[in-house]
Formats: C-alpha cells, structure tokens, sequence
C-alpha cells in the first residue's frame, strides 16, 4: 500500500502577512520634512505604511521617480511640498503641481487610478496636516486595494530568487 | 526647429500591440529641444509602456535608446546592434527620423511615437509657435521679416484682410496679426515704402503641393 502523501509545505512555514498598503512620501526639506518631524516630536502616531523620502525641494522630484516606484508595484504616493507660494526655491512647488498632475492623468490613461498618487502642500508647523494627509492616503489606497502593478509576495518557504 | 508632441498612451499602446521586444529611440537634436522625444521623454513613456503591458498581463521587453540625429544615417547606424535584436522600433524623432530609420532598417517594423507639427520657434517655456511654411521661395525680406505666408490664417500677401480685431486674428484671437506686425516692424526699420509694391500671387511651384521636394547643392557634393 502506498504511503499517504505528506504536504510540501514544512510545518514551519508562515502564512502569508495579509496585503498592507505600501506608500511613498516624497518631503521637501523646508516644509513637509520638518512637518513630518515635528509630528515625530509631538508623538504623534500615524500609519506606519508610509516610507518617507527626504527630497531638497518637491521641484527636485522627477516624474521619472514617481513613475519608477509605480512600476516597481508601489501601492500609493503622497507628495507633500511646501504652501503655494511658500518654496524656498520660489516656484519648486508649483512645477511638482503640474508635474503630478500630468501623472495623475497618464496613471488614469493607463488605469492604475490617478488616485495612487497625490500631492499636498503644507509648511513646516503644520505636523496635524501631515498625519491628517498620511492617514487619508493609506485610507484611499486601503480601498483602491493592491497596486495592479505589484509582484506577487514571495513567500520565505519559496526561497530567494 | 521642428516641433513635435506626444501621442497619447493608448495610441502609442496599440501601435506596438502586436510586438514583445520594441526599441524607442529618442532624437536628440529638435524634439529634444521641444521636450517631446528626448531620452527623458522616451524614458517617461517607456514608464507608461511598461504599466500598461504588464496590466494586460502582455510582455515587453522594452530597450531605450537615445541618437544624436535621427534624420541623418551616420547617426542611425549606432542603432544597428540594439535594432537587430527587437522585433520593431518606436522612433519619437520628427517624421524625417521615424522614415530616415524605416529606410535604414527595410525588415523592421518602424512606428511613429510623435506627431510632428511644426517649424517654429520657443516663445516662452513650453509654448512654441510655428513661423515657417517651407514654401520654397522665401519672401521674408519683403515683409521686414515676418512671414504672412504661415503666420497669416488667408496667407494674404497684399495686406490685412480687415477682420482682425484689436491687433488679432479673427481666425483665432490668441494670434497676433501678422499684417499688424509686419506693419508695425517695417515702421520700426523705415521701410514702410515696401507696402506700396503689388505683391503678384505667389509661385507654389516651389512648395510641397507637387510631391516631395528634393535639394542638391553641386558644390558640396564628393
């Protein structure tokens, strides 16, 4: 008589983690970056899915960068810049703005929804903003669902490529 | 310079629909300038290429490569290597490029990535204007440099029409008149007296209405 089949799966192996939304947050340093930190400071708590990226300016955020991460499967991208009017660089927001919106129409184009990516302007003590708009991208993309882009998970149990 | 702009995502999508291993090649001279075929913007739309095939679940194996003058053939052979391993290539050069490269590459498939517009030049960031018709008979010194024959929506060569408004052109009242400007320009540099000559009706033998021109100049030739 044969022997039963024992499952490929070692009893060891864990569950895949459930899908937890993963976002990008570009800051510029004189505004959105301090702000962020000051949220810090003041032990404010917020999202932990956010990676923030300390940019010089958000003019200095290509759309190359923005377009890169959605193709390698991130699920959402805040781009948080000074007030209009406010960049140290005078205008460094403003290009962001239209920078932005100009990928917004083409992730729509292509159908990965222009709501993934946002920009916000805020100034440096404006930290409540900062979480507000963190908690309010994770809440949108929470409901968006993964990246259609995005790899499957690779499991520990599979090995490494 | 030649000005040209992006075809949209879905367009450029459905040109390349049938291929798995596509080349993009950016020209670096004009559509550089104009910010619509330079490596940044063959970069940008390989971005959205890449997006829109992998949501269709089809591959692409998608290469970039960017030429000093895609119109010219010296350049084009540094494309030789990269071509021979695609199945067809997306030129964003002006259509003098995408053809220069279809003539050089005879088996490949060879799309356009842009719309060419234009002659024009920059009048402030990101807006151009067109400014020459490459009619062949160039009439520009007789209007103290402002051509009515590309500028002017009736190509009128005796004067204003008299629908223009306001110092703009009925057709469009963003554009300036250009009988206006010529107007205003001859006075700037006395040379008012130009109007007074008839203008006979313009030879078109020397524009495009015949087909393809062609241009040779014996002293340069080897």
């Amino acid at each position: 008589m044969m022997p039963a089949t024992t499952p490929s799966a070692t009893p060891f192996a864990t569950p895949p983690l459930p899908w937890e939304p993963e976002i990008i947050a570009f800051c510029c340093n004189y505004c959105a970056y301090a702000a962020a930190d000051l949220a810090g400071s003041k032990r404010m708590q917020y999202p932990a899915n956010v990676r923030i990226i300390h940019a010089p300016c958000t003019g200095k955020i290509e759309m190359e960068h923005i377009l890169d991460a959605f193709v390698k499967g991130i699920d959402g991208i805040l781009v948080a810049g000074c007030l209009e009017g406010g960049c140290h660089f005078l205008e460094g927001n403003l290009r962001a703005h239209r920078r932005t919106d100009r990928i917004r129409e083409m992730l729509a184009e292509i159908g990965v929804g222009e709501a993934r990516l946002k920009m916000v302007n805020l100034s440096a003590a404006m930290a409540p903003t900062f979480v507000a708009s963190v908690k309010e991208m994770v809440d949108t993309v929470r409901a968006l669902g993964p990246s259609p882009l995005k790899e499957p998970q690779q499991l520990e149990s599979e090995g490494t490529l | 310079m030649i000005v040209a702009s992006p075809k949209s995502i879905t367009e450029l999508k459905s040109l390349i629909t049938r291929h798995n291993r596509v080349l993009f090649v950016g020209c670096g001279t004009c559509v550089t300038v104009c910010l619509a075929g330079g490596e940044r913007e063959v970069g940008i739309a390989s971005y959205a290429i890449r997006m829109a095939r992998k949501l269709d679940c089809e591959p692409l194996e998608l290469t970039q490569m960017t030429i000093e003058r895609q119109c010219e053939n010296e350049f084009i052979k540094d494309l030789a290597e990269a071509a021979a391993k695609v199945d067809a290539i997306v030129s964003f050069g002006c259509g003098v490029g995408v053809q220069a490269i279809a003539e050089r590459f005879p088996s490949k498939p060879v799309y356009a990535g842009l719309n060419t517009q234009f002659m024009g030049t920059l009048e402030e960031q990101a807006v151009w204007t067109e400014k020459c018709l490459g009619c062949g008979d160039c009439m520009l010194a007789q209007f103290g440099g402002i051509c009515p024959v590309t500028r002017c929506a009736k190509r009128l060569l005796n004067g204003p029409c008299g629908g223009s408004s306001e110092t703009h052109c009925e057709v469009d009242p963003d554009r300036p008149c250009a009988w206006q400007l010529i107007y205003a320009r001859l006075k700037a540099i006395d040379q008012l007296d130009q109007l007074d000559a008839i203008v006979p009706a313009k030879d078109w033998s020397t524009s495009w209405h015949a087909g393809a021109r062609k241009v040779v100049r014996k002293e340069h030739r080897v």
